[in-house]
């Protein structure tokens, strides 16, 4: 979209006046921002109150207890979730880095008979929305023996579109001649893709990751209809079936909530620079 | 080293669109075919990915859908049967109600909301990245988890945090979730607060795109904050906002998630007053299996979206 231009300048002409109106600004700010976490807040203080002491307001239990975690977990199914989810996360997110960027520097980076014609096509694919693929999806999952299994939960985000063109866009700005030195210096094309102009595009790749990995972790609609037994459920399935299971008792379902949530807020704040910036690239870009 | 043979060829340069491929050197194939061997080995499995896995079952969504189907017998070609039962069907219109409910209130009030956030948090240098953070934090929740956290939220008093907040200081209870009124509206804050941090991004990201040069030539013209908001701000930032607009209306069209989790005991409801077309969609698949049918809905779903993002590059085009 726009060319980004630098943002010191402007923060820096925003700095020289502070006036009280700037404070009050913050405050307001300051106060948004904790509603905005107020169920994250709740969440993980309930997580950690019992059952009696869950209509209880205050935001820091008056006597902590692990106990909930300890039921939780005990059974292992959380534990199971995780990792299902973080396998097959992590899957399709190695999955789309390598192929998307792939057809994205084949589509930038040479000129061939159909070129044009596979570009559309693919960018075409982005109109159609998941929920009219599901159906044929399932069908099709039904036949070949995909339904409930790690390979039928993932098949469909193997490569994206989105990921495509994006990739597509950052190869195009590499100029020809790091390729054309590479192929003086007798390297094959796949060597080049991979060992010349892949590390030129390393902020879009990251970005490429994060987008595919939040994705696939929080994914809902497709695991849901795919899998049916608990042992093959994602992290969120398995919460959602956790969650009618425990009925009203809410402490426990907050802890599973909890559980839910924790691993990525602790990747973002371990990594909010790198996120917060992915997902402005992959937004704009994309 | 090997391709000394290929120094100074005209015709290896990719660059060239059609050209029929240079004299056959060093190993008998020319740089040109060897290239395009490469090509198609990099696209094969794309294509047929792409092929199979997309291509295929959009098509199958359509024929589908002029089909009458249980899954257990084979499909039976009905025409548009599908098409006139839906239209003729008062709780497809309902649903149909519900999910433009969700869009034309949703959309507003998250983009706005988002821009006032981003523009205010734009000029705020002490504790920047903090701030941003509290903003940001809710968008890479699990919607499936969060929407447990505020169903319980909107639980009755005492257990309900909202409801018992109310009560202390003396305000009736409101029923959230129990209520055919306010029910999809609960839904729909659960929604723009979980939508609310990408939106704010992406405008900052446009925010920052905007030259300093642009404002400092308005102040030196004597323009005010609000002129130059409405006459430089704005309009540069249009490209941004059409595609956050477009993106949070696909995003309330296919809305799902937070619907399901807080409506188990009733998907939907209560009385359907929630139920947006993808959770129709699914129930008349995966509850009702009527195949044929729930296509039907997808290929309506599709054209809706479709005209979205038309809608899109019509804006954008225009300008």
């Amino acid at each position: 979209m726009n060319p980004t231009a630098s943002p010191t300048t402007s923060r820096s002409l925003a700095m020289k006046r502070i006036r009280p109106g700037r404070i009050v600004i913050w405050t307001i700010l300051f106060i948004g921002g904790l509603l905005m976490v107020t169920p994250l807040l709740f969440m993980f203080s309930t997580s950690f109150k019992t059952a009696a002491q869950v209509y209880d307001l205050r935001l820091i239990p008056a006597a902590p207890t692990l106990d909930n975690y300890i039921r939780v977990l005990s059974d292992g199914r959380f534990l199971r979730w995780f990792l299902n989810s973080s396998f097959i996360a992590i899957t399709v997110t190695l999955s789309n880095v390598f192929f998307d960027s792939l057809v994205g520097y084949t589509l930038a980076k040479f000129r061939f008979r159909g070129r044009y014609l596979i570009f559309i096509a693919i960018l075409s694919t982005l109109m159609i929305p998941t929920e009219m693929l599901v159906i044929p999806w399932y069908l099709m999952s039904a036949n070949l023996g995909w339904l409930d299994s790690y390979w039928g939960i993932m098949f469909p985000g193997m490569m994206t579109a989105f990921g495509t063109f994006l990739m597509k866009q950052f190869f195009e700005t590499i100029p020809d001649d790091f390729l054309e030195a590479a192929r003086i210096d007798g390297l094959n094309e796949f060597t080049i893709w991979w060992r010349v102009a892949m590390p030129l595009v390393t902020p879009a790749l990251s970005a490429l990751a994060i987008f595919t990995f939040l994705g696939n972790w929080t994914a809902f609609f497709w695991p849901l209809i795919v899998t049916t037994s608990q042992e093959l459920y994602t992290l969120p399935i398995g919460l959602s079936s956790f969650a009618v299971e425990q009925a009203i008792q809410w402490e426990m379902i907050m802890t599973g909530a909890a559980l839910a949530t924790l691993p990525t807020l602790l990747v973002f704040l371990l990594l909010q620079r790198y996120i917060v910036r992915g997902v402005m690239l992959a937004g704009l870009k994309g | 080293m090997a391709s000394m043979a290929n120094q100074g060829a005209p015709e290896r340069r990719p660059g060239i669109p059609g050209t029929p491929g240079g004299q056959p050197r060093g190993r008998g194939l020319s740089m040109r075919t060897r290239q395009l061997f490469w090509v198609w080995g990099f696209l094969a499995l794309p294509v047929l990915f792409y092929g199979v896995i997309r291509f295929y079952p959009t098509l199958n969504a359509f024929w589908l859908s002029l089909t009458d189907w249980d899954l257990m017998s084979e499909p039976e070609f009905i025409g548009i049967d599908n098409y006139t039962r839906m239209f003729s069907d008062p709780e497809f219109w309902k649903v149909f109600r519900n999910t433009f409910t969700y869009l034309i209130v949703g959309t507003p009030i998250s983009l706005v909301l988002s821009f006032l956030i981003a523009f205010a948090l734009d000029r705020i240098r002490f504790g920047h990245t903090f701030l941003r953070a509290l903003y940001f934090l809710p968008y890479i929740t699990t919607a499936s988890a969060m929407a447990w956290v505020w169903r319980w939220f909107y639980q009755p008093a005492p257990i309900g945090f909202i409801n018992d907040l109310l009560g202390r200081v003396g305000i009736p209870q409101m029923a959230f979730l129990n209520s055919t009124t306010w029910a999809l509206p609960s839904i729909m804050v659960t929604a723009i607060w979980a939508g609310l941090g990408f939106q704010i991004i992406i405008f900052m990201a446009g925010l920052r795109a905007i030259p300093t040069t642009y404002y400092e030539a308005a102040r030196i013209d004597g323009l005010g904050e609000a002129s130059i908001l409405r006459r430089i701000t704005l309009p540069l930032l249009k490209p941004t906002t059409v595609f956050l607009v477009v993106f949070s209306s696909i995003g309330f069209l296919r809305i799902f998630d937070q619907v399901y989790n807080m409506t188990t005991n009733d998907p939907g409801g209560p009385l359907g007053s929630t139920k947006p077309l993808v959770l129709m969609i699914y129930q008349t698949a995966f509850s009702s299996y009527e195949m044929g049918y729930a296509a039907a809905q997808t290929v309506v779903l599709f054209t809706i979206l479709l005209c979205v993002s038309l809608l899109q590059l019509w804006l954008l085009r225009e300008r």
